[in-house]
């Protein structure tokens, strides 16, 4: 087969050849029109915009559409493409082949996103100024942040669409070419962040708030246009993923016999409908103004606090989008691993609902600096305290698990036990922030950074790796290396608590976050130079876990349907599951967790289902 | 323990029909976030220079299409498609007139509360730009439900397209009655 037969090939070929175009006929209809032919914020917009309809075209992505408008049939799955990599790249609807690239992808962004800090942290080592110019510094934090939001973005899409249907005992999702749609907008706008560091980056942190992103350079734009981009596949995967879990289930399963991840995925999807909508129009205001002229934040004729309220009106929910599925890999995964039922999984359950809806109210805590009205702060403050209920009963439904059983130390349990510690240290620092007085004190200090990458990394990086070790036999039938997995796990928790822990003390000593240079008269010099050791260790063990992936990958001994002992649905299939999950629907007949009950069941399979897994 | 009841593991006008909803309910929020940053920006202020009756027209213009789509629909849901195609013709004619009334606002208001200096301005045109952007696709999708592939659909009896893009009509429409009352009407 030719490399030109693939469809992201065509599709970005495509795509730069719309980019192309529009930027010639938009620079024409400028100049017809009597302004001058190049204006870099309008041009490249619209080229953003045609290029990635032209190289989603180029890519296949609207055939299935264009045969339905044409009333031909569309089928919803093309049989899959040969060699069976190739189905990676091109526009393949299966919500496994989608599963796989969203993580990938996620992957690929994280040692992008990862590396940029890096540099920074070197920088940041030693007080004075060393290698970076401070605008470099600043594009360097500000893309760092918001690609890591895209990661994990990207991140729990990926684990949230391989793992749901086959949970819920679907054959695939609701909509597959909406999620096939959903993925492949993702890669557009990682080129755009990596392209907003040579078109000038931008200082604004991911935050972007106005007036310093009004005035930023041109990359600003074009962190904009992903962030916007990220947005809406994130909104297509929440209908996607709700309408899956609703109208989908195998027979038997009702509600509260859904495996737990299952309910953070409503959770996390329901976030994901309604607020992403706030940010994205945020930033498209900040387009607006930038572009046209408008003037929302103009502190004049506008409220420069209004994109405050918006942005966080999404993004401290979003936090929210980025944890729970975490959490819910944490609660899949100590039952297996304990071998006891999850205690209080009606609480469990209940008490995503609880964290989401809880955490749609409390987004002004992040502007208690920021000269918001006084009468709105104590009810923020009360607010934000109250979140941390339903986070507790999580916290302690996971020790109760544990608590008697017969613990099974594997990699993925270990890492789940690091998510919870993680997040413990992450939930327990984040209360003070909340209290007004306290905050004002820590706010902008590296006691935030500490406490916001302790909840991502409790909350998103150990369950992702805990759910990496956990299905990887699922998802290739072989199995992860146990010793090198094991030491990246010690790695990794060594290198958490060596890069954020000391945070806490340079935060309370004055330490301030977003800054390249600091005074050495402070005493922050030791302290900083643990944080960036405990940064490369981090980097250690991400290096032992991809040479691990990939070693499992090709020479991992294979694994059966079912290597540990599991009883949800994704595990009674053979590993990796057959094409499409099920041949005939399964029978749901007890609840997900009866560990330690030698008889119990969660689900039965059809006789042909249950042969195709004996032979696999 | 007894099995609950067997369901269709497939219906696939329910699994649409719930995703379509949930979409609308997404994309309310963006207007539900426009409303409440023009109170936020401008509390209840509104120039004088507001063209109240051709508000007032293209209100009922919008109104009046909804119901010609709504006729649409149940006539394709009966089979009926000379029926149809006559109400979705007219309901795209009236979708049409709206935003040539839009057009005649826009230059008012470029005159009058110009988005570069004016806050109202601004909300103004945000408003009624993203509507009239609803617009523009929604009556893209009446005319995909009108081309000569889907006539064949729609004799075998699936009128799924045209329930989902009427449905989306009216939920442009609806929106419409949200922001006719925010900008011409509060003061």
């Amino acid at each position: 087969m030719s490399i030109v037969s693939l469809g992201i090939v065509r599709g970005l070929m495509s795509g730069a050849l719309g980019a192309g175009l529009a930027t010639g006929l938009t620079m024409l209809a400028r100049s017809a029109l009597g302004a001058p032919a190049w204006d870099a914020g309008q041009v490249t917009t619209i080229a953003v915009f045609v290029g990635v309809f032209f190289y989603l075209g180029g890519l296949g992505a609207f055939n299935y559409w264009l045969r339905w408008i044409a009333g031909r049939p569309d089928p919803e799955h093309a049989s899959p493409p040969r060699p069976h990599w190739a189905r990676y790249f091109s526009f393949d609807t299966n919500h496994k082949t989608i599963g796989v690239q969203y993580m990938v992808t996620s992957l690929l962004v994280i040692i992008i996103a990862g590396i940029l800090q890096l540099i920074d942290r070197l920088e940041t080592a030693q007080p004075g100024m060393q290698f970076l110019s401070t605008n470099t510094y600043n594009t360097l934090m500000s893309v760092h942040g918001i690609s890591m939001l895209a990661a994990v973005l990207i991140g729990i899409a990926g684990m949230m669409n391989y793992v749901l249907p086959l949970m819920v005992g679907a054959k695939d999702m609701a909509f597959p070419r909406l999620n096939a749609l959903s993925y492949w907008i993702v890669p557009p706008a990682v080129i755009l962040l990596l392209v907003s560091l040579p078109t000038g980056g931008f200082d604004t942190g991911w935050t972007g708030y106005p007036p310093l992103s009004v005035k930023a350079p041109l990359g600003m734009q074009f962190m904009i246009l992903a962030f916007y981009i990220v947005g809406w596949s994130s909104i297509l995967g929440g209908v996607n993923f709700l309408t899956t879990i609703f109208k989908m289930r195998a027979p038997g399963m009702s509600l509260f016999r859904m495996p737990i991840f299952v309910w953070a995925v409503v959770a996390t999807s329901v976030l994901q409908i309604i607020f992403t909508q706030f940010v994205g129009i945020a930033f498209l205001m900040v387009l607006l103004q930038r572009l046209l002229g408008l003037t929302y934040f103009d502190p004049n004729t506008g409220k420069v606090l209004l994109f405050q309220h918006l942005f966080w009106f999404y993004s401290h929910p979003a936090v929210y989008i980025f944890v729970l599925p975490g959490l819910g890999v944490i609660s899949e995964v100590l039952p297996v691993f304990s071998r006891k039922p999850l205690f209080g999984y009606k609480a469990v359950a209940i008490s995503s609902l609880g964290i989401a809806g809880g955490g749609a109210l409390v987004w002004g805590h992040h502007m208690f600096a920021a000269g918001v009205e006084s009468w709105l702060v104590v009810p923020f403050m009360f607010t934000t305290s109250l979140v941390a209920v339903p986070t507790g009963v999580k916290i302690f439904s996971w020790l109760a698990t544990m608590w008697m059983g017969k613990i099974w130390l594997q990699t993925p349990m270990l890492f789940a036990i690091s998510a919870i510690a993680v997040f413990l240290i992450g939930g327990i620092t984040g209360v003070p922030q909340g209290i007004v007085p306290v905050d004002l004190y820590l706010t902008d200090t590296y006691w935030i950074v500490g406490h916001f990458h302790a909840t991502l990394f409790g909350g998103f990086v150990f369950p992702a790796m805990a759910a990496i070790y956990f299905w990887f036999p699922k998802v290739t039938g072989r199995l992860m290396g146990e010793r090198l997995g094991k030491l990246h796990w010690g790695l990794m928790t060594a290198g958490f608590l060596t890069t954020y822990m000391p945070m806490f003390w340079l935060g309370l000593n004055g330490m301030r976050r977003r800054v390249a240079d600091y005074d050495p008269a402070m005493g922050l010099g030791p302290g900083n130079v643990v944080v960036t050791v405990g940064g490369f260790l981090i980097a250690l063990s991400m290096l032992l876990f991809f040479i691990n992936l990939t070693v499992s990958l090709r020479r991992g001994a294979p694994a059966p349907a079912n290597p540990w002992g599991a009883h949800t649905l994704e595990w009674q299939v053979s590993s990796p599951p057959p094409e499409e999950n099920f041949a005939a629907p399964p029978k749901v007949v007890g609840p997900p967790y009866g560990y330690g009950a030698p008889t119990a069941v969660h689900a039965v399979l059809s006789p042909e289902d249950d042969a195709g897994r004996k032979q696999g | 323990m007894a099995i609950p009841q067997d369901r269709h593991v497939e219906d696939r006008p329910a699994i649409n029909r719930l995703g379509l909803w949930l979409f609308i309910l997404s994309d309310g929020f963006l207007f539900v976030v426009l409303l409440t940053t023009r109170f936020y920006m401008q509390g209840v202020q509104r120039p004088a220079e507001v063209n109240q009756p051709l508000g007032l027209a293209i209100s009922i213009v919008l109104l009046l299409s909804s119901l010609f789509a709504y006729r649409g629909e149940t006539a394709a849901a009966y089979g009926d498609v000379k029926r149809f195609r006559r109400n979705i013709l007219v309901t795209i004619g009236l979708g049409a007139l709206f935003l040539a009334g839009v057009v005649i606002e826009w230059a008012e208001g470029f005159h009058f509360f110009p988005p570069q200096s004016t806050a109202y301005g601004t909300v103004f045109f945000t408003l009624t730009g993203f509507h009239a952007f609803h617009v523009v696709t929604g009556l893209l999708a009446l005319v995909i439900i009108l081309l000569p592939g889907q006539q064949k659909r729609l004799q075998s009896g699936n009128h799924w397209g045209v329930e989902a893009m009427v449905k989306y009509w009216h939920f442009v429409d609806v929106a419409w009655v949200f922001i006719f009352p925010t900008l011409y009407l509060v003061s």
